[in-house]
């Protein structure tokens, strides 16, 4: 009913695909219809689709379901939308790329390197007391990379952002 | 094809014709010239008006008075955001005009050019769509575009920006473009959830206090005749808000009249005890719901509306339809009989009884006696524009709006100085017919320049000046929650208007008491042309009833309090130094 705030309690977090006409201004339009409702984009990934006229979205954001349901209708009423959808607690398939610096003194190398190997990650560069590292798989894949780098002391990340693709033959 | 020659400027004034414009409100400047130019000999009136604010009321003025589009054109920077009221009022209140900005030429883009200003960003929230015209061959999709984006669906306003090295150079492609709308698609008048309908009107036939709730929903889909059929059918009391005026003739037996906020007694009543609540295009706004916990709590909701967010944004529908309105109802009226309403009807009328509005000479001067002698004096057939502020409160109450589209007022956004021009805007439309601006001393002199264009185009609006020497709704909050600390409310200093008048040469007319109201309206609704009728109020009077800001609509302050006023605000003055928000 009444729109009610969540207070401090944690907020869920909701991936949603969208699909525009790439026109210029669709992402400032998109992303002003979060941000009118004080909801923050925590990642967003924008490439073209495979028709090139068309981009595709993926955008992670925070926040009360009910205040989301209103974010997709108006981001659905753009113009230049053709659809957006909430896929969050779908089964789908979410994949994120992420580049870590990691500082590594030598004794602490074949440590770091068990755990990209665990990861199924790559060493992409290296120096005397770093590691450049690429990981990929699911946000939660990614995060647990995260967390265990830490201990060795993370230089730099940047992280893709997550992108999600419906399975079979159902449109994302 | 001979289009070859065009310039993209004449092309744009091409595509207008196409589009049947009539009228373009502007104010030209250095990038527009081009555009104004080939308006020259065009056919198309250009009004010239004195702010640009008052070209995009005019416009949408002209578009609700007559439901076809209102076209603005004003150069770059500070001429295109002057326009942003203006789409701010269109967007709120749903109404379809078309907006052209002149711009730095494209190669200057971003560069801090002379009177550049990003007005394509900076209108982004108020527009329903938007272009930045960067080729002169995309002019005839884009004006197609806008004209099909404004009109159709929810209506609102579309900006073209437009450099002015496109307007010059030419355009080489057809006029009949291809619209390229991949993402935009209106439904079909016939498609709406046809069994979700009779399931509606199964619920209506379980209903024993039912309430129709007219918005402006179904003011623009000219829904008049299904909803009489609706009403008389079901033998339902009627609902309206502030911009569903004249949807249903509020003069009708069923009506009830205004709800909400200023709302009448008995529409609120019966709002608060119905067992099932059926809005037409309403929004639910919080202005006529007060506080929403308390709303029609246990009343079976039903929601129509052609734009699907505004399904289950404010409250979560029992049954909806996404449609319109005229064709969801031509297909509901199909489905329904006669309601056994006698038990609910004698409810309402005691409360009818019992809670009349009421006009009053006693006290001198005040706003209610002169609404209610125009009504009488114009059979509510007078097309009625309003301003913000008390008098658009009691217009609303003692105006009964009885033909669709007559009753022009700034609803969503509240825009002090929309009236004037608005109804400019509406003779323009309906050149025959009697044009009533209704207006405060404060909000008038917002827009009063446009006096110049009302006299150039001798449009014959009377408008009526409610002078109360006072921000008067401001006034009313201040005295009813603030303890009567008044802050920024005396308009000490205002104007001679019959002097102002005069300046322009406008006739103007007098009402300093009861007894020349009758008198004068009569004189001045039959004066011919152009006229200011100067009305010298008392100054202080608050509208009542009211349903203070945030309070259940059954909280309402029926009358004028005996005692102190800020008695009667005990609750609300705990508040009182945490200004609420929502200020009209
Ligand atoms: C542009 C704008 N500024 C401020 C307000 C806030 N406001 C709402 S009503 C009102 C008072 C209007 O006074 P007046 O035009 O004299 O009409 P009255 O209420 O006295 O009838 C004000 C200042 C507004 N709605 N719009």
């Amino acid at each position: 009913m009444n729109a009610k705030k969540n207070g401090n309690k944690e907020l869920p977090k909701h991936t949603i695909s969208i699909y525009v006409a790439n026109k210029p201004g669709v992402l400032m339009r998109v992303a002003q219809v979060f941000a009118r409702r004080g909801f923050n984009i925590d990642s967003l990934v924008v490439s073209e689709s495979q028709d090139s006229r068309f981009s595709r979205m993926t955008i992670v954001s925070t926040g009360d379901a009910e205040t989301l349901e209103q974010i997709i209708k108006q981001v659905s009423k753009l113009v230049d939308v053709l659809h957006a959808k909430d896929h969050s607690g779908e089964d789908v398939i979410e994949r994120e790329y992420a580049l870590f610096k990691v500082e590594t003194p030598t004794e602490k190398r074949t440590e770091v390197l068990q755990i990209v190997e665990h990861f199924k990650g790559q060493t992409l560069d290296f120096g005397e007391d770093y590691l450049l590292i690429g990981i990929s798989g699911a946000t939660e894949k990614i995060d647990a990379s995260f967390e265990l780098f830490k201990k060795y002391g993370i230089l730099e990340v940047v992280r893709s952002g997550k992108m999600l693709m419906a399975r079979g033959r159902e449109e994302t | 094809m001979e289009t070859k020659s065009l310039s993209g400027a004449e092309v744009l004034i091409e595509c207008l014709k196409e589009q049947n414009v009539e009228y373009i409100w502007g104010i030209p400047g250095g990038v527009t010239i081009p555009i104004y130019d080939a308006l020259v000999d065009s056919g198309i009136k250009l009004i010239l008006v004195r702010h640009e604010q008052g070209a995009m009321h005019a416009a949408e003025g002209y578009a609700r008075a007559t439901g076809r589009p209102g076209v603005v054109c004003v150069t770059s920077g500070p001429g295109a955001t002057n326009t942003v009221t203006g789409l701010l009022n269109a967007y709120m209140d749903s109404a379809p005009v078309i907006v052209i900005t002149g711009q730095t030429v494209t190669s200057m883009l971003g560069k801090d050019a002379f009177q550049e200003g990003d007005i394509f960003g900076m209108t982004l929230p108020v527009v329903k769509h938007s272009y930045l015209v960067k080729d002169a061959n995309d002019l005839p999709r884009v004006m197609k575009e806008a004209f099909y984006i404004a009109q159709t669906g929810r209506p609102g306003p579309v900006h073209i920006d437009i450099p002015k090295d496109v307007a010059t150079s030419p355009c080489t492609v057809p006029l009949n473009a291809e619209m390229d709308l991949p993402g935009y698609k209106p439904r079909d008048l016939e498609d709406f959830d046809r069994e979700e309908v009779e399931r509606i009107a199964g619920a209506l036939r379980r209903s024993k206090r039912p309430v129709l709730y007219v918005g402006h929903g179904a003011v623009i889909s000219n829904a008049c005749s299904e909803l009489m059929k609706l009403a008389t059918t079901l033998h339902a009391p009627v609902v309206n808000t502030l911009l569903g005026k004249g949807a249903f003739p509020e003069d009708h037996e069923l009506s009830l009249g205004m709800f909400g906020m200023h709302g009448t007694v008995y529409a609120n009543k019966a709002v608060s005890e119905c067992d099932l609540i059926f809005s037409i295009g309403g929004r639910w706004d919080d202005r006529i719901t007060g506080k929403l916990s308390e709303f029609c709590v246990d009343a079976v909701k039903i929601h129509i509306d052609i734009d699907p967010a505004e399904i289950n944004k404010i409250i979560r529908p029992d049954y909806y339809v996404i449609g319109d309105a005229k064709h969801v109802l031509r297909e509901l009226n199909k489905h329904i009989s006669r309601l056994d309403t006698d038990d609910w009807w004698r409810k309402i009328e005691k409360w009818r009884n019992k809670f009349p509005l009421k006009c009053s000479k006693k006290g001198g001067l005040k706003v209610p006696y002169i609404v209610d002698t125009l009504y009488r004096l114009t059979k509510g057939e007078a097309i009625i524009v309003t301003d913000v502020g008390q008098h658009q409160m009691w217009t609303a109450q003692f105006y009964k709006v009885h033909k669709n589209r007559s009753w022009i007022s700034s609803g969503g956004a509240g825009t002090m100085g929309f009236g004037f021009p608005a109804a400019l805007g509406a003779q323009f439309g309906r050149p025959n017919e009697l044009v009533v601006a209704i207006v405060g001393d404060g909000g008038f002199q917002m827009t009063m320049s446009e006096l110049a264009t009302m006299m150039n185009n001798n449009l014959p609006v009377k408008i009526i000046v409610m002078e109360n020497r006072y921000l008067g709704m401001v006034r009313q909050w201040q005295e009813l929650f603030f303890d009567n600390r008044l802050s920024g409310v005396d308009l000490t200093g205002n104007p001679n208007f019959a002097l102002i008048a005069k300046a322009y040469g406008c006739k103007s007319f007098r009402i300093r008491r009861n007894a020349d109201v009758e008198r004068t309206l009569k004189e001045a609704i039959e004066y011919k042309g152009p006229c200011l009728i100067w009305a010298e109020l008392i100054k202080e009077d608050n509208v009542f009833p009211m349903v203070p800001a945030g309070a259940p609509l059954s909280k309402m302050i029926i009358s004028p309090p005996k005692s102190a006023p800020t008695e009667i605000a005990a609750k609300p003055a705990k508040r009182r130094r945490k200004p609420r928000s929502e200020e009209k």
